[in-house]
């Protein structure tokens, strides 16, 4: 809870991180963006304060909302707030070339414009440490294919709404493995009208049925290619 | 018999009478359309259930408790009919009504249908949000609640800002309810549009049930 007689700059580091969990949970951005400058002040490399405060706060966040505590509007709200502090850290993090969980190029499909869960797996990877790309709505598979060929990600992220737009997702992964760069990219799919069979059916690595599931998925995958010795 | 209140539609839905020799297993939705399109065409022989209006907001339900149903009624009906269109099921409404082998809407929603699969189809979703009589009647409780607006209406654009218009697919003519769909697209800060559909491909695809 931010009460109004919380002063954070008087709180020691740990119970400002603990309020930071909190502030997270609450979806408060002005106090995370003020949480992340005190820490910044205090000497915190830009790596710590992701991890230790905002990473921290947001696994919190994914618990509970894939335990059926928290649900999509206030799981915005704390991504949002996420955001604020990320917003900050990302050129401190660029500059002092902190290491990173993973890279995901994202985007919903063409014809579909709903982006509330892409944009919700998008917030909760960064807040779990992922570098996203986020190509936003509508993308062609011309788009896609560019994109993976400039940024190297780890992972592709295709997101649909509808069921008239999600038979796209096969339209790129086809045309990745006719290009033969289909094994050098994680590829998970979400949305609504999917399943783990669709998933499956179009040569999708996994299907994620929301944006905790991808953010394990998505450790997971990326820890075991790690393993494998495979790099984009 | 008319329908229930929508809040019960919503919620509860609707249980057979357990009369007559059709089962027509339905969106809580649509209950009064379709006791509208039996009434019209002197259907007596239909009798409706409907499952809870509500699960349009978590699809991946509906497989599971249509199969429920249409078991319930097995040997008590002698033909079922499921009034769901595929409805964000991504095709497994349709796998599972092929597996108990009873037939279904065709198209993807209410939307396509009232305004006929068909032209539907030919403009597809587009930027568009879209609206019924029974979900303009029921906007507090499908949109503006179950997206926390109520509580954070600082979170409509980060819902609604790739939407242009919203079109109110009418299929009654009533002013209250345009009237109530408009305030909608404002809320939304949306484009308004009314389209009278009456009951599209709903009317024919029940008033050729037998």
């Amino acid at each position: 809870m931010a009460d109004d007689d919380i002063i954070l700059s008087e709180l020691d580091d740990d119970d400002l991180v603990a309020q930071m969990f909190d502030d997270l949970y609450d979806g408060l951005k002005d106090e995370i963006e003020e949480g992340v400058h005190i820490l910044l002040g205090r000497g915190w490399a830009p790596y710590d304060v992701l991890t230790k405060a905002l990473v921290a706060g947001m696994k919190i966040v994914g618990d509970d909302f894939r335990d059926g505590i928290l649900f999509v509007p206030e799981v915005l709200l704390a991504a949002n707030a996420m955001k604020g502090g990320m917003t900050i850290l990302k050129p401190l993090l660029a500059e002092t070339g902190a290491p990173r969980m993973g890279k995901m190029v994202i985007g919903t499909v063409k014809g579909d414009i709903h982006d509330i869960g892409k944009n919700l797996v998008s917030m909760m990877m960064e807040g779990a440490g992922f570098e996203v790309v986020d190509l936003g709505i509508n993308n062609a598979v011309e788009k896609y294919l560019e994109t993976l060929e400039v940024e190297k990600p780890d992972i592709l992220g295709m997101s649909a709404l509808l069921t008239t737009t999600m038979p796209y997702m096969k339209i790129v992964i086809d045309t990745m493995k006719e290009k033969g760069i289909r094994e050098d990219y994680i590829v998970l799919v979400g949305g609504a009208p999917l399943n783990e069979e669709f998933g499956r059916a179009i040569g999708a690595d996994a299907y994620c049925r929301d944006a905790a599931v991808a953010v394990e998925t998505a450790k997971s995958l990326v820890a075991r290619r790690h393993n494998q010795g495979v790099t984009a | 018999m008319p329908a229930p209140s929508d809040r019960i539609l919503t919620e509860a839905g609707l249980a057979p009478r357990g009369e007559g020799r059709l089962l027509v297993i339905a969106c809580g939705a649509l209950a009064r359309e379709i006791i509208a399109i039996r009434d019209a065409n002197r259907m007596t022989h239909l009798d409706l259930q409907c499952l809870p209006a509500i699960l349009h907001n978590s699809p991946q339900r509906i497989p599971a408790l249509v199969e429920a149903a249409v078991l319930e009624a097995r040997g008590r009906y002698e033909t079922v009919f499921v009034a769901y269109a595929d409805c964000g099921t991504g095709g497994l409404l349709r796998a599972t009504c092929d597996r108990l082998g009873v037939a279904m809407l065709e198209g993807p929603h209410c939307y396509s249908f009232f305004e006929g699969n068909d032209i539907f189809a030919e403009h597809g979703e587009g930027t568009t949000f879209w609206l019924t009589d029974f979900l303009a009647r029921q906007f507090d409780a499908f949109v503006i609640r179950p997206l926390g607006l109520d509580r954070h209406p600082e979170l409509r654009d980060m819902y609604f800002g790739n939407y242009e218009k919203l079109v109110y697919l009418a299929q009654s003519d009533d002013p209250a309810l345009t009237e109530a769909a408009r305030e909608a697209a404002d809320y939304l800060g949306l484009e308004f549009e009314r389209r009278a559909t009456g009951f599209g491909d709903l009317a024919s695809a029940i008033a050729a049930l037998r």
